[in-house]
């Protein structure tokens, strides 16, 4: 089985692992990594978004081969231990969440977009596919303009 | 837990705040523990023994007498012990929640009626969900929008009890009478400014004989966090990651288990070759299902990749060979004839049909189970923990009892987990293989094999003459939902079953809130084989986002405006004032550019009222709808903000079901896989403003998680028709 290097949530981490392992998998099973949901497997629903290299990704549908020596970032290592992400902060005050389980990727694909686009627009953000069954979507918005306001 | 415990019964009455159901008084008492423990059981029983189902009238009754919620409130008072509230030494309160968590904010809104009762703070109140209790049975259900209706007053009785012992026992320790003592912060404070923790008084709380003060609930005018905006309690725990759902939680050594299922829907195993499956790396066993053959290993990653390689011979599935036209034709058939219309009057007729839906909830089927020769502990999202607890014992060959089961936080219901198939399986799996599994579905499996929300179909009609409306008839007919668990089994445990338990629900569900002379409304099962089940809100809807349809044909048929309309015909006053919100709010009647165009529509049931105003455009590829505003009388508002999240979200499941997402049936299977070809909303679907305005807010709770949808589906159906100058009549529109 080959092993693959790269970093997850600042720390170098070594895994063997099947070449077309998924990274879900392998932070999830191997890593004990959990915030990053399965919600289908094949990259639509993206619950598992997480960042590598600071883009937003699903690692659902990238492997462990995929990010050697490359950073991953998933959304417990969003911001410092015991700290809080702007977004993550916009999050709570817009009390955006509901049963939670796509939010971990709601944050980390807004995290991203705020990354490369410091000021949204409404068409920016309806570019966003995340999928939120609890249809949390108007305060999602509201959360990365306040987000957005406060960086 | 001390619940079953011996008790040292001290009873004193605990009495709700006003209202005329004086039966909803709780006897509290101390459960013999050594921190103060105090549990609420039916006053009623004891009082009236014999007459405790008073409250509910016998079946059929209209909806405005007795709904779903008033059999929750029965059952919950039924069950001994139901609620216990205890302070621990390091000065928690802790309430265990008799409901799960899903999303709806269940446990926020219980932290907040405990710490305001208790006067602690919203951060020393623990609210974790109580595992399930044969004792309780049906009470321990969620569903019918009940949970904060039926929790209301038992919550707030004993909370106020432990609040009249603590204080007692400052009083006792500091030698002040007692009526001088106030509370706060989770402390007793005396007129010279000493305090104590609600900690530190616990112990000698628990020997209080006779509590000093009132053990009355507050009153509203008291209230301190009951009403104000807050956000869920967990919302730092789900935005950082560490909110566990069931997969999330580390049972050691739990084996990853997936499932191969059949082609179609409740096809059966007739033969299976596993040699290949086995030699695959990480492989530890393939099990036979009746619902499929399970393949376990080390990581899901090897149990997915070695279910594609487990060779299946199908036997057929319970609707092989049925497509939707089928069941269009069935259910046409099924709706009886319409009541004959009078020569020359003015009249609305009218056919809908709705499409099947998954409740496609983001978590899929999941569940834990460690399964020993004596025993088993399972852990999974579920709506009713003593039907899974059973169904798991059954399925093992163990008693309820010898059965575990922790209710987890789960990743949506919509109606889902009602049902715990996933239990059952990955309890099955683990007693085969003799080792602990956490089991998952993949989202095919959700949505191929997973529940929806039955087909309908509705024939309308409405006579209308000089202004008024003569008379109203709905008869739909529907694919027979599965109510057989949770609050479905409350329902029959209730004695409503008339003639299945789903037209039993209907008739307490259903009731037109207008004023449109003599109503006919029914319902006809067709029965189908599938794995159905409510689907939030229930028959509501679409029954009634179809006559929010109507009413909007039966005003433009008058030539008068739809939210005059609606205003002339409403039967009650408070309906009225909702409307007028969402009207003025809403600016209703302003001037739109061509394609585009308001919506209105309104909804009462669950003791609440939902009025929902949209704006769509209609001018490009796909229809959006560009601004919502909605105004809820839900009585007493215990959140606000969590009152406004169950708005905003059946908001979007009523676009998503009017205009995008469905399901269709091909030759017994779903032909959907996942959220690429189900089409539920997505942010560029989302409305860009939406408001809600709380009005009201007086008297009890009523119930909210489902009640908008009626409203939100019929606003965004209206608003299309208005749009476009069509009569949508099946949904989703775009399908």
């Amino acid at each position: 089985v080959p092993k693959y290097a790269f970093k997850v949530n600042g720390k170098n981490v070594s895994v063997e692992a099947p070449a077309d392992m998924p990274l879900l998998w392998v932070l999830r099973d191997l890593l004990g990594v959990t915030g990053p949901k399965y919600g289908c497997g094949v990259g639509v629903c993206r619950a598992c978004t997480c960042h590598v290299n600071g883009s937003a990704v699903q690692v659902c549908t990238l492997t462990a081969a995929d990010v050697v020596g490359k950073t991953v970032t998933t959304i417990e290592g969003l911001a410092p231990t015991g700290g809080l992400h702007p977004v993550q902060q916009a999050w709570i005050d817009e009390d955006v969440a509901q049963c939670g389980f796509c939010q971990p990727g709601q944050v980390m694909q807004a995290a991203a977009l705020l990354k490369s686009k410091p000021s949204p627009s409404d068409a920016d953000i309806d570019q966003i596919m995340n999928v939120c069954r609890c249809g949390t979507y108007c305060r999602i918005r509201k959360a990365i303009k306040r987000a957005a306001t406060k960086k | 837990m001390p619940t079953h415990a011996s008790q040292d019964v001290v009873p004193s009455e605990g009495t709700a705040i006003g209202g005329p159901l004086t039966r909803r008084r709780f006897l509290t008492y101390v459960v013999a523990a050594p921190v103060l423990t105090v549990a609420a059981s039916s006053a009623a029983d004891l009082i009236a023994p014999g007459k405790a189902y008073a409250v509910i009238p016998s079946p059929p009754q209209p909806e405005n007498l007795a709904d779903l919620g008033d059999v929750m409130v029965v059952a919950t008072k039924q069950a001994q012990d139901l609620l216990v509230l205890e302070v621990t030494t390091d000065n928690r309160v802790v309430f265990r929640v008799p409901r799960a968590e899903v999303g709806q904010g269940i446990t926020t809104a219980l932290a907040i009626v405990v710490a305001d009762e208790i006067d602690a703070r919203l951060n020393d109140v623990d609210v974790p969900l109580e595992d399930a209790r044969q004792d309780l049975g049906t009470a321990q259900s969620t569903g019918g929008s009940s949970s904060v209706r039926s929790l209301w007053d038992p919550v707030r009785s004993v909370a106020a009890e432990a609040r009249a012992r603590l204080v007692t026992a400052a009083a006792d320790r500091w030698d002040l009478p007692a009526r001088t003592l106030t509370t706060r912060d989770t402390a007793v404070w005396a007129p010279d400014g000493r305090s104590a923790t609600y900690g530190s008084l616990t112990e000698a709380a628990a020997d209080v004989r006779i509590p000093a003060v009132s053990t009355d609930p507050k009153s509203a005018s008291e209230f301190r966090l009951i009403g104000t905006a807050t956000p869920r309690i967990d919302a730092r725990s789900i935005v950082t990651g560490s909110a566990k759902y069931a997969l999330d939680i580390d049972v050691p050594d739990a084996l990853p288990t997936v499932v191969v299922r059949p082609p179609t829907i409740k096809g059966k195993v007739k033969s299976y070759d596993a040699s290949a499956a086995l030699k695959m790396p990480g492989v530890v066993a393939v099990t036979e299902l009746p619902s499929g053959v399970a393949v376990t290993a080390k990581t899901f990653d090897q149990a997915l990749k070695a279910k594609s390689a487990v060779q299946v011979t199908w036997g057929s599935g319970s609707v092989d060979g049925v497509s939707d036209a089928d069941i269009r034709a069935r259910l046409t058939a099924a709706i009886p004839p319409m009541t004959p219309a009078p020569p020359l009057t003015p009249r609305v007729d009218a056919t809908f049909e709705f499409a099947f839906v998954n409740h496609a909830p983001m978590e899929v089927g999941s569940a834990v189970a460690d399964v020993r020769s004596d025993s088993a502990e399972v852990w999974v999202a579920t709506k009713s923990p003593t039907g899974a607890q059973s169904a798991v014992g059954d399925a093992v060959g163990l008693s309820a009892d010898q059965v575990t089961l922790h209710v987890i936080r789960g990743g949506g219901s919509f109606g889902r987990r009602i049902y715990h198939e996933p239990a059952v399986e990955a309890a099955r799996v683990s007693h085969a293989i003799k080792q602990p599994v956490k089991l998952m579905w993949t989202r095919n499996d959700d949505m191929r094999h997973g529940r929806v929300r039955p087909r309908s179909h509705h024939q309308l009609r409405a006579v209308y003459a000089g202004g008024d409306v003569l008379s109203y008839e709905h008869r739909m007919s529907s694919v027979e939902m599965d109510l057989g668990s949770g609050t479905g089994q409350a329902l029959i445990d209730a004695g409503y079953v008339n003639p299945t338990i789903g037209t039993a629900f209907f008739n307490i569900s259903q009731s037109c809130p207008y004023n449109f002379g003599p109503i006919i409304e029914s319902l006809t099962e067709v029965s189908y084989d599938m794995p159905t089940a409510s689907w939030r809100s229930v028959y509501s809807g679409q029954a009634r986002a179809a006559e929010e349809i109507i009413v909007d044909e039966i005003a433009r048929g008058m030539g008068a405006d739809e939210v005059a309309t609606r205003r002339k015909f409403l039967k009650a006053a408070d309906a009225r004032a909702v409307l007028d919100k969402v009207a003025t709010e809403g600016r209703w009647g302003r001037a739109m550019p061509s394609k585009t165009a308001q919506g209105v529509a309104l909804h009462a049931e669950y003791r609440s009222i939902a009025a929902c105003l949209v704006e769509i455009n209609c001018t490009g590829d796909k229809p959006r709808v560009t601004k919502a505003v909605m105004a809820l009388d839900v009585g007493r508002q215990v959140n606000p903000s969590g009152l406004r999240a169950q708005a905003i979200g059946s908001l979007m499941d009523g676009i998503s079901t009017v205009l995008l997402a469905g399901n269709h049936l091909d030759d017994g299977a779903f032909r959907e896989g996942s959220y690429s070809d189900f089409k539920y909303a997505r942010q560029a679907d989302a409305p860009l403003e939406c408001d809600v305005y709380l009005v009201g807010g007086t008297g009890k709770p009523g119930g909210v998680g489902e009640l908008c949808i009626p409203a939100a589906a019929g606003a965004v159906a209206n608003a299309y028709a208005r749009a476009t100058g069509t009569k949508p009549r099946k949904f989703p529109i775009n399908f």
